[in-house]
Formats: C-alpha cells, sequence, structure tokens
C-alpha cells in the first residue's frame, strides 16, 4: 500500500472535489426536506379529513422503499414518463424524496408530543389555528425533535454515498477513481474515505448532544 | 407490468430469497453483537466501556457501502476473500449492530435504576439481576425500536445490488437492463420491498400504542 | 381505520399503473439534429473507466479516450468548430436506458454492434473492431474458453455483450456481473473470480498498467463498436455517419487512431 502516492496533491484535490459535491447534495437535500417534510408532517398531524390519510399512506410507502431502490428510480425510470433530471439533480431529488418522508414522520412525532391543553389555549384566546401552530406549538415540537433531526442529516450525509450508482462524482465515486488505477492505493483511498465521513457525522451527532442540553428561555 | 412480471418471476422470487436471508442472519447477529455492546457500554470496566463506546460511535458514522466494500474488496487483496453475499450481509450485521447497542443501551437505561439496586440488594448478582429483572423489561421497552431497525435493516440489505449479492435489487436491476422498461422492473420490485417493510412498519405502530409506558 | 387505509393506497396503486402507461413519447418526437444545433452542444455518453476509450484522467479532471476523441472530431464536423461536446459517465449497463430516456444525445462507449442491440437503437457505422478476450492473473490454469466450466467464475460488466457471449459459450460457468469494468477487474484482483472477460481492447488497456495479468485465449468473437443512437433520429444518424467518412477521408480517423494505437492496427476500420 502506498500512502504517500495514494495521497498526492492531485489525488487530493480530486478527493475534495468528491467531497464538495458530498456536502452539496446533503446541505441543498436536507433543506428542501426540512421543508416539505416539515409541512407534510404538519398537514398530517392537521388531520385533514381524506387528505391526511392519502398523504400519510404515500409518506409510509416512501419511507418503507430502499433509498437506493429510489435513487434507480429517478434516475432511470422517471425519464420514461417524461420527467428527467441530471445526475446531481437526480440524487438531489430522490434524496430529498426520501429525508422529507423521514422527516415528516418525525415532524408529526414531534407535534403530537406537545400537549394538547397548548393548541386549545391557543385557540380560546382568539388565535387562529395557523397562528397557534406557528407561535405556540411549533417551537415546543421543534424542540424535542432536534436529536432526531440531527440524527437524519447524519445518516443523509451517510446515504449520499449511495449515489455512486448512478455516477455521481462525489467522495465515494472519486475515492473508487482513484484506486481503480492503481491497487496501492485502496487501503489509503479507505482510510480517506472512512475518516471524512467519520469526522463529518460525528462532529454532526457532537452539535445534536450539545443542542440537547443547551437551556431554552421560554 | 403483469406479463414482465410473469416472465422475469423466477428471477424476482430468487432475489426475493436472497433478500430476507441476508436480512434475518444480519439481524441475528446483529442483535447478538448489538446487545453485548449496549452492555458493555455499562459494564464498570472502564477499557471495555471505552472500547465499546468506540466501536457503537465507529460504525454509526460511516456509510454502510464503505463497510460492506471493505469486506468484498480490501479484505480479498489480503487473503481473506467474500462473495457479495458474504461481504453485503456481515457489512449489514456490522453496520446493524451499532444502532442496535444504542437502542438496547437505552433501553436498559429507562428501567428504572431501583430495579438493579432491588435486584442486587436481594442478594442477585450483577448479571443475575441484568437477566432476570432489567433486561426482560428493557427488552419490551426496545421492541418497537427494534422493530424500526429490523425494517432499516431490510431496506438497507438493498446495499448487496453494488456487490453482485444476488438480491431483490440485484436481479431488478438484470431485469431493468435486460428489457429496458426500467419503470415497471423498479416498481415491481419497490411492491416486493413495501411486502416485506410495509407490515412491519404497521405492526411496530401498533405495538408502540400498545405498549406504550404510562407516564 | 384499515379500510380507509386499504381505499387510499389503492388509489395510489391506480395512479401509479396509470403513470406508467403514459410513457413520454416526447423523446423520440425531438429531432436531435436541430436540438443539437440550437444549443450548440451534443451530449455524449462515454466510459469514465476503460482505459484508451474513455478514462478519467485524474490530474485533469477530465475523460480521455479514443471514443471521447472521436466523438469531439464529429462534434466539430457536425456542429463547427465551436460546437461543444458534453461527456456523461455511463457504463455497459447504464448507457442504454439513458439514451432512449433523452438524457443523452449519442452512445459511444466500446458498444458493440449487435442484433438484439438493435431493436432498440440504431448504429452508425463501423469505427473500431474489437473481440471479445479473458483476463487471468498470470500462471492461471484457464487458458482460454474451454477451460471454463462449472468449478470456474467468469466476471463480466452488466449490461455488455460480454456478459451475453461468455454464457453461450461456456454455458457451465458461474457468471457474476459487476457495474462497471473497474469494479470487475478489483473483484477479479480480490479473488472474487478467476477470469474477467469483455472486449480484448478495453482488457489489453487493464493488462498495460498491471503486469500481473495477460489476456489469454485470443478472441472467441467479433465486436465492432458502433455509436448507438436512439431510434426515429434518422437525421442525426446521417450527420455522424456523414461525419465519420469525412474523417475518413481527410485523415482525421488515422490520427486519432494512431494517437491511442500506434502499435496495432487490428482495430481499424479501413
Amino acid at each position: 500500500m502506498d500512502f504517500i502516492g495514494a495521497f498526492s496533491f492531485v489525488n487530493l484535490r480530486f478527493l475534495l472535489d468528491g467531497l464538495q459535491i458530498t456536502v452539496a447534495v446533503s446541505v441543498l437535500s436536507i433543506v428542501f426536506s426540512f421543508l416539505i417534510g416539515g409541512l407534510m408532517g404538519t398537514l398530517r398531524f392537521a388531520n385533514i379529513p381524506f387528505f391526511s390519510r392519502v398523504l400519510g399512506v404515500f409518506v409510509d410507502i416512501i419511507r418503507n422503499l430502499p433509498l437506493l431502490l429510489i435513487i434507480f428510480f429517478t434516475y432511470f425510470a422517471l425519464p420514461q414518463i417524461g420527467i428527467r433530471f441530471n445526475i446531481f439533480w437526480s440524487a438531489v431529488v430522490a434524496l430529498t424524496i426520501f429525508e422529507s418522508a423521514m422527516l415528516s414522520e418525525i415532524f408529526r412525532a414531534g407535534l403530537n408530543a406537545v400537549p394538547k391543553g397548548q393548541m386549545e389555549a391557543g385557540l380560546s384566546t382568539g388565535l387562529t389555528y395557523v397562528e397557534t401552530m406557528r407561535t405556540i406549538v411549533l417551537p415546543q415540537a421543534f424542540r424535542s425533535m432536534i436529536p432526531a433531526i440531527v440524527s437524519q442529516l447524519i445518516s443523509l450525509v451517510k446515504d449520499t454515498s449511495l449515489a455512486v450508482i448512478i455516477s455521481l462524482p462525489e467522495l465515494t465515486h472519486h475515492a473508487r477513481i482513484i484506486y481503480g488505477q492503481n491497487t496501492n492505493y485502496v487501503i489509503p483511498m479507505f482510510v480517506a474515505m472512512t475518516l471524512s465521513y467519520f469526522a463529518i457525522c460525528y462532529v454532526l451527532s457532537l452539535l445534536s448532544k450539545y443542542l440537547e442540553t443547551r437551556k431554552y428561555n421560554y | 407490468m403483469i406479463e414482465l412480471f410473469q416472465a422475469n418471476a423466477d428471477l424476482f422470487f430468487e432475489g426475493f430469497k436472497y433478500t430476507i436471508l441476508s436480512s434475518v442472519l444480519a439481524l441475528i447477529f446483529s442483535l447478538i453483537i448489538g446487545t453485548l455492546m449496549a452492555i458493555f457500554q455499562l459494564s464498570e470496566n472502564k477499557i471495555i466501556r471505552n472500547l465499546a463506546k468506540a466501536y457503537v460511535e465507529f460504525f454509526r458514522n460511516i456509510p454502510l457501502l464503505i463497510i460492506v466494500m471493505f469486506f468484498y474488496v480490501v479484505l480479498p487483496l489480503y487473503g481473506m476473500p467474500f462473495d457479495g453475499f458474504q461481504a453485503g450481509t456481515i457489512g449489514l450485521t456490522i453496520y446493524t449492530s451499532a444502532f442496535i447497542a444504542e437502542t438496547v443501551r437505552s433501553g436498559i437505561q429507562t428501567v428504572p435504576k431501583g430495579q438493579m439496586e432491588a435486584g442486587l440488594s436481594s442478594g442477585f448478582t450483577y448479571s443475575e439481576t441484568m437477566r432476570y429483572i432489567v433486561l426482560p423489561q428493557a427488552f419490551k421497552i426496545v421492541i418497537p425500536p427494534l422493530g424500526g431497525q429490523f425494517i432499516n435493516l431490510i431496506k438497507n440489505s438493498s446495499i448487496l445490488a453494488m456487490v453482485a449479492g444476488l438480491d431483490l435489487m440485484y436481479q431488478g436491476d438484470l431485469v431493468a437492463n435486460a428489457t429496458f422498461i426500467t419503470f415497471e422492473t423498479y416498481i415491481i420490485v419497490g411492491i416486493f420491498y413495501l411486502i416485506l417493510t410495509l407490515p412491519l412498519s404497521y405492526l411496530m405502530a401498533y405495538l408502540e400504542k400498545r405498549w406504550a409506558v404510562r407516564g | 381505520m384499515i379500510k380507509k387505509t386499504f381505499f387510499s393506497l389503492l388509489v395510489l396503486v391506480a395512479a401509479v399503473f396509470s403513470l406508467s402507461g403514459c410513457k413520454s413519447g416526447n423523446v423520440a418526437d425531438l429531432d436531435i439534429l436541430e436540438t443539437s444545433k440550437e444549443s450548440n452542444e451534443i451530449i455524449w455518453g462515454v466510459k469514465n473507466d476503460t482505459r484508451l476509450f474513455g478514462l478519467m484522467d485524474i490530474p485533469s479532471r477530465e475523460v480521455k479516450g479514443f471514443d471521447i476523441d472521436i466523438a469531439k472530431a464529429i462534434t466539430d464536423k457536425v456542429l463547427g468548430r465551436d460546437g461543444r461536446a458534453t461527456f456523461v459517465e455511463v457504463t455497459s449497463k447504464t448507457r442504454i436506458p439513458l439514451l432512449k430516456n433523452g438524457n443523452i444525445d449519442a452512445i459511444i462507449a466500446t458498444m458493440t454492434i449487435s442484433e438484439e442491440r438493435k431493436k432498440q437503437v440504431d448504429f452508425s457505422d463501423v469505427y473500431f473492431d474489437a473481440g471479445q478476450s479473458l483476463l487471468v492473473k498470470k500462471g492461471s490454469s484457464i487458458t482460454g474458453v474451454d477451460s471454463l466450466d462449472e468449478t470456474t467464475t467468469v466476471l463480466a460488466v452488466k449490461g455488455s455483450t460480454s456478459a451475453v457471449n461468455i454464457r453461450k459459450a461456456s454455458p457451465n460457468a458461474n457468471i457474476l456481473e459487476l457495474e462497471n469494468y473497474a469494479e470487475a477487474f478489483t473483484a477479479l484482483q480480490a479473488g472474487q473470480g478467476d477470469a474477467m472477460t469483455t472486449d480484448n481492447a478495453i482488457l489489453l488497456g487493464m493488462a498495460s498498467e498491471n503486469p500481473d495479468y495477460e489476456l489469454v485465449g485470443g478472441t472467441f468473437t467479433e465486436e465492432p463498436y458502433g455509436i448507438a443512437i436512439n431510434k426515429g433520429q434518422e437525421n442525426f444518424l446521417q450527420a455522424v455517419n456523414d461525419a465519420l467518412k469525412e474523417m475518413h477521408e481527410d485523415g482525421t480517423y488515422d490520427e486519432i487512431y494512431e494517437k491511442w494505437f500506434p502499435n496495432d492496427d487490428t482495430g481499424k476500420v479501413k
């Protein structure tokens, strides 16, 4: 195994390019899925007749499918009905779809955990449903959801590695290209990949622990 | 879509078989390893405790794909060959065991401390108290989230497709390539997975409601 | 509650079935020659892991190879000097779906012209002559297709003609299909199989970088490479063939061939 050669400037730069894509896809996906998932979770919680139920089944189906399948589907199957994305956006869309479903459940659980009295109190004080949600219920629900949300973010970062299957030029893909051209680089690349993912995810998990213990002033 | 299914039914079912096999094997072993790691994390011995903590933190924070590739690509280069199915299943086991360790650990810690104290003061040893008093209660708390982990396991077993592990996803892939009808093929694959995961998912939700700890 | 959930499931299933019915016919309707002239760009699907044909060159972060240069030359002829050739990574498995889905305009990725494939796509004139062969570790007991039996495992790539041919040539051997050449070769190095099979040109590229491996048994099939274009694109196909003819006439083809295969004339199309 050749560590010096493996970590040449050229290769490191190539790996960093991959890491950049990993981070870009992760950030975009988490932002979109936070918005969409939050909306879906709230809509499910609101128990709108028929609509919430259908949304619920839709979410349950997505949550119970392998992410790999969703990625394949987005890049290879959707174009057959006219929806076409390039590699980068296919990855973002697939991850967003999956994570939205996961986050919607986290939101719903978080909202359910807030005592029913809060909603009742808000409504009886003259606030509308939406206002009560926005100013009273959601903020409290949020606090309990943070560990679960960060945990999903960690999963998301790890799951970007699955997008190698559609040749997304992220970290794992670039590492593979490097060791594909020279067997001596296999172990160094594995070390590089493992350290990179571990560093990002571990830091995020520490962040989660910090946020949990911080005192909120209410 | 029906004709597509009928024409390739044997491939789909072959893959289905391997997916189930891999998931069940991984579940059994990851439960064993995970529970052990959970118990080690609560041990009095500092070294054991830290080793277990390191194991859990390490494997929870790296992608499953890397663990599987390690067994499929790296180890064979140094004389320890694993085929796709083996590499995938072992990878799944190790990865899931770290999550199960966390789940079981928090389950054990949810059991009131008084139980352990009562057991010890009644003359049981630490391990006896664990075995007869604490763990049984912990498991009831832990079954729904464990069910969740099993569902994740089944979904993650699709990783076998990336190392020619002959599972459902791999076979679906072969069919999609041979027929170019990717849309229907992946829908069929999805339905197969849902047959496994949806019932489990609803079962866990039901159990969670029934066994809710009255707080 | 179960009844309501079942009903909504039914609604979803109905939606999915109807979606699969509305297959997009629009891709075939768009004339690629026109759209590429408008956007001044031709999108080519190429390999990224095949030495000499399409390999990602890490220092420059560009993909380089015979296929790439031919594609660039054709783009020049069809769109003019300032036309852009864009390259998307494909594998033997993904190339046809991506072409049919419209993600790429043409495939130039060590793709063999076969009757089976002609049912799905159209091919340009031949631009390289290859043949299928076997790659083994030096010292292996395998000397050719005849040495393969049920005790041997052969590694192939998903979606390649090689995978289909090896099954025909050695029906008893175990065949494992990997995602692309790089993975198949890594698997060979890891001992996941006794031999790897694909076109000799590709295998030669691997053997040149890995002196422990060699080709055995010569070629047991003929693999003429062509550029694949979606059905219904006669204008674009004609343009590509015209470009190829021009390249043969004015020496561009020979130039590109000599650049990548200076010692070997076997693949050259006269």
